[in-house]
């Protein structure tokens, strides 16, 4: 009874390697179950951070690796999901984040990584600059 | 280590594609080359891309599957797609590849087509 209420914290520093994508989705699924998400829940929360994951690999630091923070946090049944990288930032995050808009020049990706962390979170802020990193924290209610 | 990614198998004029358990974007890296040179050696009508392995697919996937289908309209091809379990599903309709492509239940069903 005692523990429903403590603010717990998962912090993790990962190369931005493609490889880690999956770990750092399936880290935040195995952190999360402490909050008895369902199955779907669960899901939602892995592509999210699939999604901004491998945003921070592909377009912060170009695929020329850097670190990327990532920061967990579980305050009730309340989800706080920070991606952080210290790469090229985004010079406008309107733009970035309308849907199907992609700055890929091979045309490989689909533009929707913004929608789809919308779409499984219930919220997606996002702070960037030029030359000053980028941090998407999505925050989601789990109600198991 | 390296696991094995994509598998791919021929019938008729059709191209199989068997997709691995995980389809992000370190997966999907070596997808679009094989592809392509595939493609490049052969005729094909029509792409399948077997999703009965994949327990775990997001954007990148979605991104493939555009590609291919925009490439294969070109040349008057199809693209479609059989043993999509439900995470996938879910994905696929939000990437609004379910209004492109046909699901099929099964490698029989959508070789057929």
């Amino acid at each position: 009874m005692s523990e429903q209420n403590k603010t717990e914290t998962l912090k993790m520093e990962l190369e931005a390697l493609s490889k880690n994508e999956e770990f750092a989705r399936v880290a935040v699924a195995v952190f999360m179950a402490r909050l008895n998400p369902t199955l779907e829940e669960v899901d939602d929360v892995k592509t999210a951070v699939s999604e901004a994951v491998t945003n921070a690999v592909i377009h912060g630091y170009k695929e020329n690796g850097g670190i990327i923070y990532l920061e967990v946090v579980a305050d009730g049944s309340r989800l706080a999901i920070t991606v952080r990288d210290t790469g090229i930032g985004i010079t406008d995050i309107k733009q970035a984040m309308e849907p199907m808009y992609t700055s890929d020049p091979a045309g490989e990706r689909s533009g929707m990584g913004f929608s789809f962390m919308e779409a499984f979170m219930d919220q997606v802020e996002v702070k960037s600059a030029p030359g000053e990193g980028t941090a998407v924290t999505m925050k989601k209610k789990i109600n198991g | 280590m390296n696991r094995p990614n994509f598998t791919y198998e021929a019938e008729g004029w059709t191209l199989i594609v068997h997709l691995p358990e995980e389809l992000d974007h370190h997966n999907c890296t070596g997808l679009k080359n094989e592809t392509d040179l595939i493609l490049s050696e052969n005729y094909i009508k029509s792409i399948v891309f077997d999703f009965s392995k994949t327990k775990f697919m997001d954007s990148s996937g979605i991104g493939i599957l555009l590609n291919r289908y925009k490439q294969m309209a070109l040349s008057g091809g199809t693209v479609s797609i059989y043993g999509a379990g439900p995470q996938a599903l879910r994905i696929l309709k939000i990437g609004g590849i379910l209004k492109l492509m046909k699901i099929y239940n099964s490698k029989e069903a959508a070789v057929k087509g």
